[in-house]
């Protein structure tokens, strides 16, 4: 079979998911990389360093910017139905965009973040979750190409090998624009929660610590905010100690204690870290669908009886105030930092 | 403005899913308007109120969507519509993108056409980008932010880097994430309205199109293997039980 992987990237950096769909991709036969963007020629390089065969390099300073209808114009343009059978995408934002449009432009069937792929012929069955993780699809299509976005953390990148090469294929970008893109605004910074191995994630007893004095004036709510937001700061401490990123379930973002862009659950971000370590979460159905696929669950509660006990590999009962503070230390002292 | 909420109607997030027969089934769960779509529409009726006009309830599907139209309607939706038809089968995300783009193209006018991010059934969350895609219209999705600018719209998008800033010419398609805004409650009144309102459905004959193609099958359904975990619970001080977590989460080689 012959396959084709869009290289999902930011100015030139590709999300660690493109390496994974290359390494989806990769036992099918061989894989062409597509690279579109502007002054992108060094991920071209980089592209074939990380198990890509060809590129499709489409650069041009009218796809500086990531716009979808620009971008599945060019990959409609540059396509053959000849040179490529499946057609892959890392299941991200962009990823999963441009799959959708890929499916309506080449009359395709589209199978979406996907975990698990077998090949029969040039045929592809492919597993995908659905109702959040709870029930697994065995999902096919007879149409062509087939479209695939690649769940992240699943597929293993392939090996690099500095220095390997291959034949770059320049192709012209598409056109069609119907949005322009106006700027960014300030990165949420630090581990993204899609790509940490470690995440450390805080509930509502975050703010149920009463020793704790908050400033003159604030009101019960501000007060009870204010206490949650100290604890996320060890949160962020003990994070930053183990190279990872903060989460939150759903309750702790309902009640204003951090943003949304923190939810882990079926309304939030689904993620599938290493170490999941879950302070003051009791493991709604909602938080669980959300962060399950984790492979060490570790919760520290003061319920015993808390749902989140039941996914977990190890576990305490207590108050997460006091052990916080102390497992940032005892980490610090076994990593030496 | 004239306005569109697309919505569907989607097991509860506390629904236990079974697969009972290859088939999903849920228990005594009821149906609820797709948790996304309940974010969609509030942002529909933001920009509603901020500009005037009006929103129409959009769904596909058999008699159970219009749980999800209701729901719409006792927000503030003033109309709400649904394509039915006998011969649609299990309509897959493609499927399902064409039937919405006939009945936009139907009510015609439209000028933006809100969706939830994805519904929490089938997870695809492809639809929005297909219907744009199939109309030609600009697709701004994952948008934590609308504003109607300009004579078009302006809107934050929520990417893995941080906040996305775009904008784009009337008609356009918008989905929305959870930070636009928690949906608000629907008012005694709006129930009774919505109970009231009669929903016009709209047949594939009715928008000219045959029965769809389906290109993805579904081969089987299985429940999720549930990982037997065995919690091994620490105790101490404090500082024992830290002491103890470290050692055990450092045994286990993840880090």
């Amino acid at each position: 079979m012959n396959t084709w992987v869009y290289i999902d990237h930011f100015k030139g950096q590709a999300l660690p998911a493109s390496w994974e769909a290359v390494g989806a991709a990769k036992p099918l036969g061989k894989v062409t990389g597509l690279v579109f963007g502007s002054g992108v020629e060094a991920l071209a390089k980089t592209a074939f360093e990380n198990g890509v065969d060809e590129v499709l390099l489409a650069d041009d300073a009218a796809l500086a910017d990531y716009r979808p209808e620009v971008y599945a114009s060019t990959l409609k343009q540059a396509f053959k139905p000849e040179a490529c059978d499946v057609l892959f995408f890392p299941t991200t934002s962009r990823g999963r965009e441009l799959a959708a449009m890929a499916g309506v432009d080449l009359n395709a069937g589209v199978l979406v973040d996907v975990v698990a792929l077998e090949a029969s012929g040039d045929r592809l069955t492919v597993t995908r979750p659905v109702y959040s993780g709870k029930v697994l699809a065995k999902v096919t299509t007879a149409a062509k190409p087939q479209v695939v976005t690649v769940r992240g953390r699943i597929f293993a990148r392939p090996a690099a090998q500095a220095g390997k090469s291959g034949t770059l294929t320049r192709i012209v970008a598409g056109g069609g624009a119907l949005t322009a893109v106006e700027g960014y605004s300030t990165s949420e910074g630090g581990v993204s929660l899609t790509d940490a191995n470690v995440i450390v994630s805080g509930g509502r007893g975050l703010a149920e610590n009463p020793s704790l004095q908050p400033p003159a004036g604030l009101d019960a709510k501000a007060a009870e905010v204010w206490r949650a937001q100290q604890a996320f700061d060890l949160l962020k401490q003990l994070a930053d100690v183990l190279g990872g990123a903060v989460g939150a379930s759903r309750a702790a973002v309902d009640a204003g204690y951090v943003p949304y862009a923190m939810q882990v659950g079926q309304t939030g971000k689904l993620v599938a870290p290493n170490v999941y370590i879950a302070f003051g979460i009791s493991g709604a159905i909602q938080h669980l669908a959300g962060m399950r696929s984790s492979k060490l669950i570790v919760a520290i509660n003061k319920d015993a009886e808390a749902p989140i006990f039941k996914v977990a590999r190890f576990g305490a009962v207590g108050d997460l105030h006091q052990i916080l503070p102390a497992l940032i230390a005892a980490f610090k002292k076994r990593l030496g930092k | 403005m004239k306005l569109v909420a697309c919505v569907k109607a989607t097991p509860d997030t506390t629904a236990a899913i079974k697969i009972e027969n290859g088939k999903p089934v849920w228990g005594e769960a009821p149906l609820v308007i797709n948790p996304w779509d309940e974010f969609s529409t509030e942002a529909a009726l933001k920009l509603k109120e901020a500009n005037g006009g009006t929103l129409t309830a959009l769904s596909v599907g058999g008699e159970e969507a219009k749980i999800a139209l209701r729901h719409a309607l006792a927000m503030g939706a003033d109309e709400a519509i649904l394509v039915s038809d006998p011969a649609l089968g299990a309509p897959d995300p493609a499927a399902t993108a064409r039937l919405l783009a006939a009945a936009l193209q139907k009510i015609g006018g439209v000028e933006v056409a809100f969706f939830g991010r994805q519904a929490i059934d089938d997870d695809s969350g492809l639809v929005p980008a297909m219907v744009a895609r199939l109309l030609g219209w600009p697709a701004l999705t994952l948008a934590s932010v609308v504003k109607f600018e300009a004579g078009g719209l302006r809107v934050e998008r929520a990417v893995e880097e941080g906040r996305q800033i775009v904008t784009a010419k009337l008609p356009a398609v918008v989905s929305t994430v959870k930070d636009i805004g928690e949906p608000r409650f629907p008012s005694f009144m709006g129930i009774r309205k919505a109970s009231k309102t009669e929903i016009p459905v709209w047949s594939l004959a009715a928008l000219g199109l045959p029965a769809p193609v389906v290109s993805v099958q579904t081969l089987s359904l299985s429940e999720a293997p549930v990982k037997e975990v065995v919690c091994e619970l620490v105790s101490g001080s404090p500082q024992e039980i830290a002491d103890k977590l470290a050692d055990k989460i450092l045994g286990e080689k993840l880090l």
